[in-house]
């Protein structure tokens, strides 16, 4: 079964139609593309699927992992196992990355039905996986996202993912604003984390990234809708010729 | 009633019944008359065998009140108090309250419950049980008071003082806030029945948090309370104020005074939680808290710093200010007041540059949600022979909502060229894009809010003594529930 299924999503934001019929099915431990041009509508599908207000589905159904996910809100998404790497992460003045970090472990355990994680235990996993993405301690003590460079948001939240081990991760664009250093430290840290019973949905714009994540399938989503799916060689050819094709068709 | 009865029996057992200024005496009795005149003085006085000069003290506090009008703020409404409805003395008031907890308000004992405070002391909270009926904190308190003795620090109620150190309670009383400083100030002084009372002797390092340890005592605060600290040459003392768990009283009004003195490298720290009953949602039933706290540094490179976290009371008003006489002394004002609901905050401080190269920084987080007011309002004066005074003022005010508001009002005098001035202030709102985020991440709405806005008021947080940062995050949480979503 697979472990995420769209069907004829149709989304609205602010009375503005802009996903018009999605059809997308994620098989455990499968890693997906989308590929689209600016304003396509990918950031409102990654959205939709972690449940911000304001996304409003107009039609279609999206089943993860058993659930009616539009019936469920963000805070029992993320619980459940849903997890929205940002394209553009957020800050949060005055909470330390530990803290932050620590409140959404908890979150989880509580819905697992555990008690609070302890604390020792705690900082010594974070520290360890913290170093494998290159964030220093001091940057953990740091507020959340606070004075970030654009590469370190992004690092951060392949930390945040690698801690909470989510079922389901959606990448939106965590290649772009990344050195090349830094797009192998994190496309590193994304592979290691790939398993059989974990699925990725990779937002970009570069095929680039996807030479260090490969992808199971490549989606090219142009105008709200799906419309072509293929292997990776379909992110070569967008490369070569761009979205001219597909925004003519739209 | 239980607790009451067997808590009655333990504080005999702890005292050998010699707790002489506790309720077992006279329970029941010892009412003033409803209202004040000249002779509900002289009653509150014969009741505490007071001498002759706080008599006249009162009086001439109660005189000059009589000529005075009470204050009208621009920010804050409320119903005029009737000043004639209100008994000026009474013992623990066992009958008025509630009589078990199942006739107090539901939604406060959600937050006891969510505190994880004991039910004997939601009991105490609520005004079912008298407030100085508390059983272990009795003999603690016993225990700490015996080794405060040794290093000859005195802590006792102001009516103790009175009794055991007149000298000292004659020249600092009324020192740093005159008698006719302010209409609430003013009534205080000549009607103020409770209190606390600290002396740090010379060179003395108090060896705790005081009242951390008395904390369910030191609740005994009456409608009028006075507080009086002193901390001779090279003292240093940290008092705690208050508790993180919601009281409730019938008494509307309060009108506290507190009065700080530092002396040469003395240091006083005092932190407040204040967590007053704000009422229902519209307010109703909610404390009037009108405070006066004010602080001189006289000494030398002495340091008075105020930390407070105000979450409660319908109504709050107060400037815990510092008057710097001393040359180099420091004055510290940190400050979270949260509004929600239908609750008004107006307080800020004044920060009083006399000596040369006093420094004061003022740092102030106002959150307002619900429908709630809240106004900073702070003064920094410099006066002409403050040579190279200093002060930094930072204040932000945190919205939630779109139906509460949020003023800040700083006044600068300065009358030294040579003094720096540094304000700096922000209004922000929680964003959407962070509550969303934290939600992302498996926070739940209130866990977002709670999260958020104590980042906020993180550098207020962290001058709280530790134990009591903990709490006040706790229920900063509390306090702003419901506010989103
Ligand atoms: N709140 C909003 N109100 C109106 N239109 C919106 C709103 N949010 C997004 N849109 C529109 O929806 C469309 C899709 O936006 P989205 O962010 O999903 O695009 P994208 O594919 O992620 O683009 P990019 O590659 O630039 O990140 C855009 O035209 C955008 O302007
Ligand atoms: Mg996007």
């Amino acid at each position: 079964m697979a472990l995420l299924e769209i069907e004829g999503l149709h989304v609205e934001v602010g009375g503005k139609p802009i996903l018009k019929g999605i059809d997308l099915s994620i098989e455990p431990g499968e890693v997906h593309a989308i590929m689209g041009p600016n304003g396509s509508g990918k950031s409102t599908l990654s959205y939709v699927l972690a449940g911000r207000d304001g996304y409003e589905v107009t039609a279609g159904s999206i089943r993860f992992d058993g659930h009616d996910l539009l019936e469920m809100a963000a805070d029992e998404r993320a619980v459940a196992g849903i997890f929205l790497a940002f394209q553009y992460p957020v800050e949060l003045p005055g909470v330390t990355g530990m803290t932050f970090l620590k409140e959404a472990v908890n979150a989880r355990r509580k819905a697992e039905g555990e008690g609070d994680i302890d604390a020792m235990a705690f900082l010594k996993m974070v520290r360890a996986k913290a170093k494998t993405l290159s964030i220093t301690d001091e940057m953990l003590k740091r507020a959340v996202n606070v004075g970030f460079s654009g590469g370190e948001k992004k690092r951060n939240e392949i930390l945040h993912m690698a801690v909470l081990e989510p079922k389901l991760c959606v990448l939106d664009e965590t290649d772009s604003g990344l050195d090349i250093d830094a797009l192998k430290i994190v496309s590193d840290g994304v592979n290691a984390l790939r398993d059989p019973g974990r699925s990725m949905l990779v937002i970009t714009h570069y095929q680039r990234l996807l030479d260090h994540i490969e992808p199971d399938k490549v989606h090219v989503l142009a105008g709200g809708q799906i419309r072509r799916t293929g292997g990776k060689e379909l992110a070569l050819e967008l490369e070569r010729n761009g979205y001219a094709d597909f925004v003519e068709a739209a | 009633m239980a607790a009451t009865a067997d808590t009655v029996r333990q504080v005999e057992d702890v005292t050998g019944g010699a707790y002489k200024y506790g309720f077992v005496t006279d329970i029941e009795a010892d009412v003033a008359p409803l209202g004040l005149d000249e002779s509900t003085i002289h009653f509150i006085s014969a009741k505490k065998e007071e001498p002759a000069w706080l008599l006249e003290w009162r009086l001439k506090a109660f005189q000059q009140w009589k000529r005075m009008v009470e204050p009208e703020w621009a920010k804050v409404n409320y119903q005029r108090i009737d000043y004639q409805g209100i008994h000026y003395y009474s013992a623990p008031k066992q009958k008025d309250g509630p009589k078990s907890l199942d006739e107090v308000d539901p939604e406060l004992l959600k937050t006891y419950e969510k505190l994880g405070i004991p039910l004997r002391e939601q009991e105490l909270l609520a005004g079912v049980v008298a407030v100085d009926a508390v059983f272990d904190s009795v003999s603690v308190a016993t225990t700490y008071k015996k080794e405060l003795e040794k290093k000859g620090i005195v802590f006792c109620s102001i009516s103790e003082a009175v009794r055991e150190h007149p000298e000292l309670v004659r020249r600092y009383l009324g020192s740093v806030v005159p008698v006719a400083d302010n209409y609430f100030a003013c009534l205080n002084s000549a009607v103020f029945t409770d209190g606390s009372f600290v002396y740090i002797p010379k060179g003395v390092r108090c060896p705790m948090e005081l009242s951390t340890y008395f904390r369910i005592n030191a609740q005994n605060t009456g409608q009028f309370e006075r507080t009086l600290i002193i901390a001779d040459e090279g003292s240093y003392v940290s008092y705690l104020e208050g508790c993180t768990a919601p009281q409730r009283d019938e008494n509307q009004l309060h009108a506290a005074v507190v009065e700080l003195v530092t002396l040469d490298d003395a240091q006083i720290k005092y932190s407040t939680v204040q967590n007053w009953y704000p009422g229902d949602e519209n307010g109703k039933g909610g404390i009037y808290n009108f405070v006066t706290k004010r602080g001189a540094c006289r000494g030398k490179r002495s340091k008075i710093s105020w930390t407070q976290v105000e979450t409660g009371s319908a109504i709050t008003w107060k400037y815990p200010s510092c008057i710097l006489q001393g040359d180099d002394s420091v004055g510290e004002f940190y400050s979270v007041a949260i509004t929600n609901n239908a609750q008004q905050a107006d307080t800020g401080t004044k920060m009083i540059h006399i000596g040369r190269n006093t420094r004061s920084t003022i740092v102030s987080k106002g959150i307002s949600a619900g429908r709630a007011d809240n106004t900073y309002r702070g003064l920094v004066r410099i006066s002409k022979k403050a040579d190279g005074a200093r002060n930094y003022t930072q204040c932000d005010s945190l919205l939630i909502g779109d139906k509460c508001g949020a003023h800040t009002v700083p006044y600068i005098e300065s009358k030294n060229p040579t003094a720096r001035v540094e304000h700096e202030a922000t209004t922000s709102k929680i964003s959407e894009d962070q509550l969303f985020y934290c939600l992302s991440r498996g926070l739940t709405q209130e866990q977002a809010v709670s999260l958020i806005v104590n980042g906020f008021c993180k550098e207020v947080m962290k001058e709280l003594p530790m134990e009591f940062a903990v709490e006040a995050q706790k229920l900063i949480g509390i306090s702003l529930e419901g506010s989103v979503g």
